[in-house]
């Protein structure tokens, strides 16, 4: 079956007809009652990461720090932008090594101490090359 | 208010990159190669100290330093360039308006910020190398010129200690003194020669140097150099990027290629990825040239040549722009030769949502555009490659030699950086 036109109209242009613009989805049927109480998602990117441009991801071999959580092969979301304190984990750099341990710091010392009584602690004085790389914020631990 | 810029350009920047995630390399003769490992893109301060030059080729590299004396790293531009993202949007917090010169480089608006610039300078210094771990250097001055100016000083003078804020013109005047006028930004070999006859050797000269004839001689943008070195700012700050002419996607050849097919392949792939960037970056082209050539450094038969196709509808689409390349291809390729290298150049580039079709075009475009997205889709949130054209080929023995890259650190899961526990 073909359609044929039959007729074409111009459009009218001097009658105006206005309508509102609704800036909310408006949907059909009820309002939701959840509508006056909606908040954004959940997103877990916001929730552990603060500073985007300082946070890095590192994994973990070794088990110097399992009483902490950190076992071997974990993810650790280590933030740079955070100024290291007394007790946090931290992400240090130790004659040139990576490496995952709680930082102590009282009256100007350091040291550098495992969560793991097996292993030692690690005072840090001139003869060790020492900086902190991150403090690490939170560990993923698959189960 | 008086106008000021800051310059902030990063140290070294590859090789800083790969000292972020192995801190041994610290204080070691470190160099980074370029694209197929053939020549040197980036070195250490240790490894310039040994009188590696810039841009030497790699194999050249082993007369002129024992092996074990230097790491040499390939170009891990995946780790630099989301190294060099985070570098600028760590700066973002220091400056209400921000220019991205380069991937290592950036001009800050501190017109009315600080009132100690030194000071603020470094705190700038200081937070980009905690946050990312890059060195930088920052230079101040009240034109773009100046704080280039200023950025070489910081770089070279150690007392600076990386920051060098030239605000008052006592300081302008012996920082001008002391630098070369083909130093100057903008000034290059045929300026220099052409200063020179004029007896102007030094940036200082220059800023001295009579308008009339600088802008006889050196056109506009002589003047506004002189003008900038003059403390009067006449470039602005780029805030939007410049509407691209042109994508070209072209690289030498892990090994050479004598057949056809591999040919298909490696223009197939440089197509793919040119139609990628114009995807993303919204833009159709209504003209594709491929070229390849012979490697002239050796002595062998040498043929090089280059087509250019005119779209009959403005395109971005993949399959569209390879039918077209791989068309190319086939009538300038000769067998018998040893090729180097190819690519693909798109032109007469235009917004995807202005395309002109024509009367006998039937191709159903708006189904191949969901196509393209769902590919890139695929793509962006499951890696680069993922799903490609098979025109590429699944094991393509041509790639890029890349045998020393580093592990993509920041953005593969798989490449982590790993610390002791």
């Amino acid at each position: 079956m073909t359609t044929r036109v039959e007729r074409v109209h111009a459009p009218d242009r001097f009658v105006t007809c206005r309508r509102p613009l609704f800036l909310m989805p408006v949907s059909a049927g009820f309002p939701s009652p959840a509508d006056d109480y909606l908040e954004g998602k959940l997103d877990l990117n916001q929730h552990l990461i603060k500073h985007p441009e300082a946070t890095f991801f590192v994994r973990v071999t070794g088990d110097s720090m399992i009483d902490a959580g950190i076992h071997s092969g974990d993810l650790l979301i280590v933030d740079r932008a955070l100024e290291p304190s007394h007790k946090s984990v931290v992400v240090a750099v130790i004659n040139g090594e990576l490496t995952v341990k709680r930082l102590y710091t009282r009256n100007g010392k350091v040291c550098l101490v495992p969560d793991n009584a097996q292993y030692p602690s690690l005072p840090i004085h001139d003869a060790i090359t020492f900086e902190i790389w991150g403090v690490v914020t939170a560990v993923f631990h698959p189960v | 208010m008086a106008s000021l810029f800051a310059l902030v350009d990063c140290n070294n920047f590859y090789v800083s990159c790969e000292r972020v995630f192995q801190p041994a390399l610290d204080g070691k003769p470190v160099v980074v190669l370029s694209n197929n490992d053939g020549c040197i893109i980036a070195r250490s301060e240790e490894a310039k100290a040994l009188g590696i030059p810039m841009g030497l080729p790699a194999f050249q590299l082993e007369q002129l330093v024992p092996v074990q004396d230097i790491e040499v790293y390939s170009s891990n531009y995946a780790l630099y360039g989301d190294m060099s993202a985070r570098v600028m949007a760590t700066l973002t917090q220091f400056a209400p308006e921000m220019e991205i010169y380069s991937i290592d480089e950036a001009f800050l608006n501190l017109t009315g910020v600080a009132h100690d610039l030194t000071a603020y300078g470094r705190r700038i210094r200081l937070t980009v190398k905690r946050w990312t771990g890059i060195p930088t250097c920052i230079g101040i001055g009240p034109t773009k010129t100046l704080a280039k100016l200023a950025n070489r000083l910081a770089k070279h003078c150690a007392e600076a200690a990386g920051v060098v804020a030239l605000t008052t013109l006592p300081q302008h005047d012996e920082a001008l003194a002391a630098l070369p006028v083909n130093e100057v930004w903008g000034i290059g070999p045929s300026a220099t020669r052409l200063l020179k006859s004029r007896h102007i050797t030094t940036a200082l000269q220059l800023r001295q140097a009579d308008d009339r004839w600088i802008r006889q001689r050196l056109g506009v943008v002589g003047r506004r150099i002189v003008w900038e070195l003059r403390g009067i700012s006449c470039l602005p700050l780029a805030l939007c990027p410049v509407p691209r002419q042109s994508v070209t996607v072209s690289r030498s050849f892990g090994r050479p290629i004598t057949c056809l097919a591999e040919m298909h392949e490696a223009v197939a792939t440089y197509t793919s990825r040119a139609a990628e960037k114009l995807r993303r970056e919204r833009l159709l082209a209504g003209r594709l040239t491929v070229f390849l050539s012979t490697n002239r450094f050796r002595d062998e038969p040498q043929y090089d040549n280059a087509i250019t196709l005119t779209l009959p509808v403005s395109s971005n689409d993949t399959a569209e722009l390879l039918t077209h390349a791989l068309r190319g291809i086939d009538r300038i390729f000769k067998d018998g030769y040893h090729y180097k290298k190819a690519g693909v150049l798109l032109t007469n580039l235009g917004p995807a949502h202005q395309v002109q079709r024509h009367l006998f075009d039937t191709k159903d475009r708006a189904r191949s555009q969901r196509l393209m997205q769902a590919l890139d889709q695929v793509n962006t949130q499951m890696g680069a490659g993922t799903l490609r054209y098979a025109a590429v080929g699944l094991q393509p023995r041509w790639h890029r030699r890349c045998a020393r890259r580093s592990p993509r650190y920041t953005t593969n899961w798989k490449e982590l950086v790993v610390v002791r526990g």
